[in-house]
């Protein structure tokens, strides 16, 4: 039997086919829509006005993540009353509807792409949509998985289905063993340096290779998180032993016999030896260094080793603009070394870099050292389980004892819509995914970085050469 | 959604990169539960100083483009977040048209849902009608979603290519839900045997 070799999207895209009308965008079904507070209330409400009810409820779960405080006290009582009524909104939406809510106060909450996974929600050959561009992060499994806006929300909360043009596919392929101190986060911000902010627009990457495939379930998903950071639609791994393994056991996977038939199912999508894709990129991960962005786009990154570049040295004239821009908001001068740039706060946390596997990087740097008095950071779990973990294996102490401020679950300072926000000329070491001009409060200054990178800093009060740092004590569970 | 034929209006010129969906409407706006009444915060941050003043330089402030339904900007517009309100504020504002050399993907989506027209020129054009509407006052580009082109009447005009579906949709205003409902059929069969995929079940 002869058949065309299929990527591993094009075998996930052809199981979801609905229809193909023609001259229009293929219908493609849904097998999971994520729901938080933020993007979904006008969806409900189109439902409503138009009489419309959920088609499944069983493929909707929604959680509180974008605006909930961090604090107990913020979370009993939300005193931003806009804020308030959003959350307010999200319950009784799903109360109406009949969709299942991970509330504040449920052992389970958490940031929406921290919670699917470690549900045991995601599974590899899935269609996933949520409100929220990071959805990419499921792709991590072998979904595909992409983010939509709101009036997407409602068509798949309508139908469970959405029309989509095909993807171009492009195969990006980091081979050998990484360099130690160099992690899954600098990984991906050396591909969106390489191939630019708008590098994959139209594009699902597979990330594939040695150093792809060595990364734990916790590290595939920073790196497919990212992906939209490169304009991707999505981002995608093939599931292997290591995915199996992390779900195994978890509440929402399959069980028994369900579950070996699953693994068999899942076993067959990995793309066939042959199969072509538009575009290649190979990568050596020995050339790969931890990395530090110093501008206010995520492509704009260098080494922690390099200095701030010179916008007279840009490849065209909208690009030096766009430095000079960048240069001035950051308020960096060029040549200046990424390691003599001083901090104020730290952030680790977010759907990038909030799981436990962060937090054990994070607290391994920090244990037996103190946050510099300069510095104020915080760790802020991914979810209440995440957090739970944390505390079971001692990690909340070491972060306290060093004098990191510990949270509870939310997306927080990765996007300040709660109260955790810099002031204007703050600048942040963060792990998080967007540097944004004001992403973590206006006039903020955003680095993204590592887990391990920015308990680093944390505690110099300057960005240090992880490579370089001297680890004091074990952190034993 | 308001169908879209062709618009001549006054062009205002953006001239930025990578102008992403956080500037055109920064966070503390995503809070409303509307999905109307965002004009007033579109380009929040960069249209006033933290105490509430206008930023005089910026063009939105600038009366020159008062009424402008055209924007102009650089390249990679609207990446980042997927937050719609993006459309929203743009289409409350009164913008019709965004002229870009290109477009992040889930923007371009949102913005066909709420009837915005987004013409990708060739870097090379969009620069020359960046200059031409700083520079010269009450400069109007034509618009047409028929031809596929954009026009000045000093003899600048460029084609665009958008998706044939995308522009029938666009020139008739079409919702997208019922556009689905019309393969209402196919849907429930697939739906029938997809279930027997129990390892692609949510819960
Ligand atoms: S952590 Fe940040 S990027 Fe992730 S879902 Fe929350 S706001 Fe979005």
């Amino acid at each position: 039997m002869s058949s065309t070799p299929k990527t591993l999207f094009e075998k996930v895209w052809e199981q979801h086919v609905v229809a193909e009308p023609k001259g229009e965008p293929t219908l493609l079904y849904i097998d999971l829509q994520l729901v938080h507070e933020v993007t979904s209330p006008q969806a409900f409400e189109g439902l409503r006005l138009a009489g419309r009810k959920v088609r499944r409820p069983d493929r909707t779960i929604a959680t509180i993540d974008h605006n909930v405080p961090t604090t107990i006290e913020g979370r009993l009582n939300i005193v931003d009353q806009i804020s308030a009524k959003q959350i307010s909104t999200l319950r009784q939406n799903c109360k109406d509807f009949g969709v299942e809510l991970y509330d504040i106060d449920s052992r389970e909450q958490g940031i929406v792409h921290v919670i699917g996974p470690e549900l045991g929600i995601t599974k590899p050959g899935m269609t996933i949509v949520c409100g929220d561009s990071h959805t990419s992060t499921h792709g991590a499994f072998g979904a595909l998985a992409f983010g939509i806006g709101t009036s997407e929300v409602e068509h798949v909360l309508a139908t469970q289905t959405l029309p989509q043009s095909k993807p171009t596919t492009f195969r990006i392929a980091v081979e050998g063993k990484l360099p130690q101190g160099v992690t899954a986060k600098d990984i991906i911000l050396a591909i969106i340096g390489k191939i630019g902010t708008d590098g994959a627009t139209g594009c699902v990457i597979e990330y594939a290779g040695s150093a792809i495939r060595s990364l734990s379930m916790e590290g595939r998903m920073t790196v497919c998180n990212m992906s939209i950071e490169a304009g991707a639609r999505a981002g995608m791994i093939a599931p292997d032993e290591t995915t199996f393994a992390y779900l195994k056991g978890r509440r929402f996977s399959p069980q028994g016999a369900d579950w070996d038939k699953a693994v068999e199912e899942w076993k067959k999508l990995p793309s066939d030896p042959g199969a072509k894709y538009d575009r290649e990129l190979v990568i050596d991960a020995a050339t790969l260094a931890p990395y530090v962005s110093w501008g206010t786009s995520p492509g704009m990154v260098a080494p922690v080793t390099a200095s701030v570049p010179d916008p007279a040295a840009a490849a065209n004239e909208q690009d030096r603009k766009s430095f000079e821009r960048a240069l001035e908001y950051m308020d960096l001068k060029a040549g200046t070394p990424l390691s003599e740039v001083a901090i104020d706060r730290v952030f680790i946390g977010s759907c990038t870099n909030g799981r436990i596997e962060d937090l054990r990087a994070a607290a391994k740097i920090a244990a037996g050292h103190k946050v510099s008095s300069r510095v104020h950071a915080m760790v802020v779990p991914g979810s209440q389980q995440v957090k739970a973990q944390a505390i079971e294996e001692g990690l909340d102490k070491v972060f306290k004892e060093a004098g990191f401020d510990w949270r509870e679950p939310g997306c927080s300072m990765c996007l300040g819509m709660n109260p955790d926000i810099l002031s204007p000329g703050e600048r942040c070491a963060s792990t998080s995914n967007r540097n944004f001009e004001g992403r973590q409060g206006r006039g903020g200054r955003t680095h993204l970085v590592s887990p391990e990178m920015a308990a680093a800093a944390a505690i110099a009060g300057h960005f240090v050469d992880i490579r370089n740092w001297e680890v004091r004590e074990e952190v034993t569970a | 959604m308001e169908p879209f034929k062709t618009l001549t209006s006054l062009a205002m010129p953006l001239d930025r990169t990578n102008v992403d969906t956080d500037q055109i409407i920064p966070k503390q706006f995503l809070k409303r539960i509307e999905r109307t009444g965002y004009g007033d915060f579109l380009f929040f941050d960069w249209r006033q100083t933290p105490e509430g003043k206008p930023v005089a330089d910026f063009v939105i402030n600038n009366p020159r483009y008062k009424g402008a339904q055209i924007l102009v900007a650089g390249k990679n517009f609207g990446c980042g977040s997927s937050r719609e309100h993006a459309a929203w504020a743009l289409s409350d504002y009164g913008f019709r048209v965004v002229i870009a050399p290109t477009f992040a993907d889930i923007f371009f989506s949102n913005a066909g849902k709420n009837g915005i027209v987004l013409a990708r020129l060739t870097e090379g054009e969009v620069e020359t009608l960046l200059q031409n509407a700083q520079k010269i006052p009450g400069y109007k580009l034509t618009v047409s979603l028929e031809e596929q082109t954009v026009k000045d009447d000093r003899g600048f005009s460029a084609k665009f290519d958008i998706d044939p579906f995308r522009k029938f949709c666009l020139l008739e205003g079409l919702d997208d839900i019922g556009l689905t409902l019309r393969h209402a059929a196919e849907l429930d069969k697939f739906e029938q045997q997809h279930e027997a995929a129990t390892w692609l079940r949510a819960k």
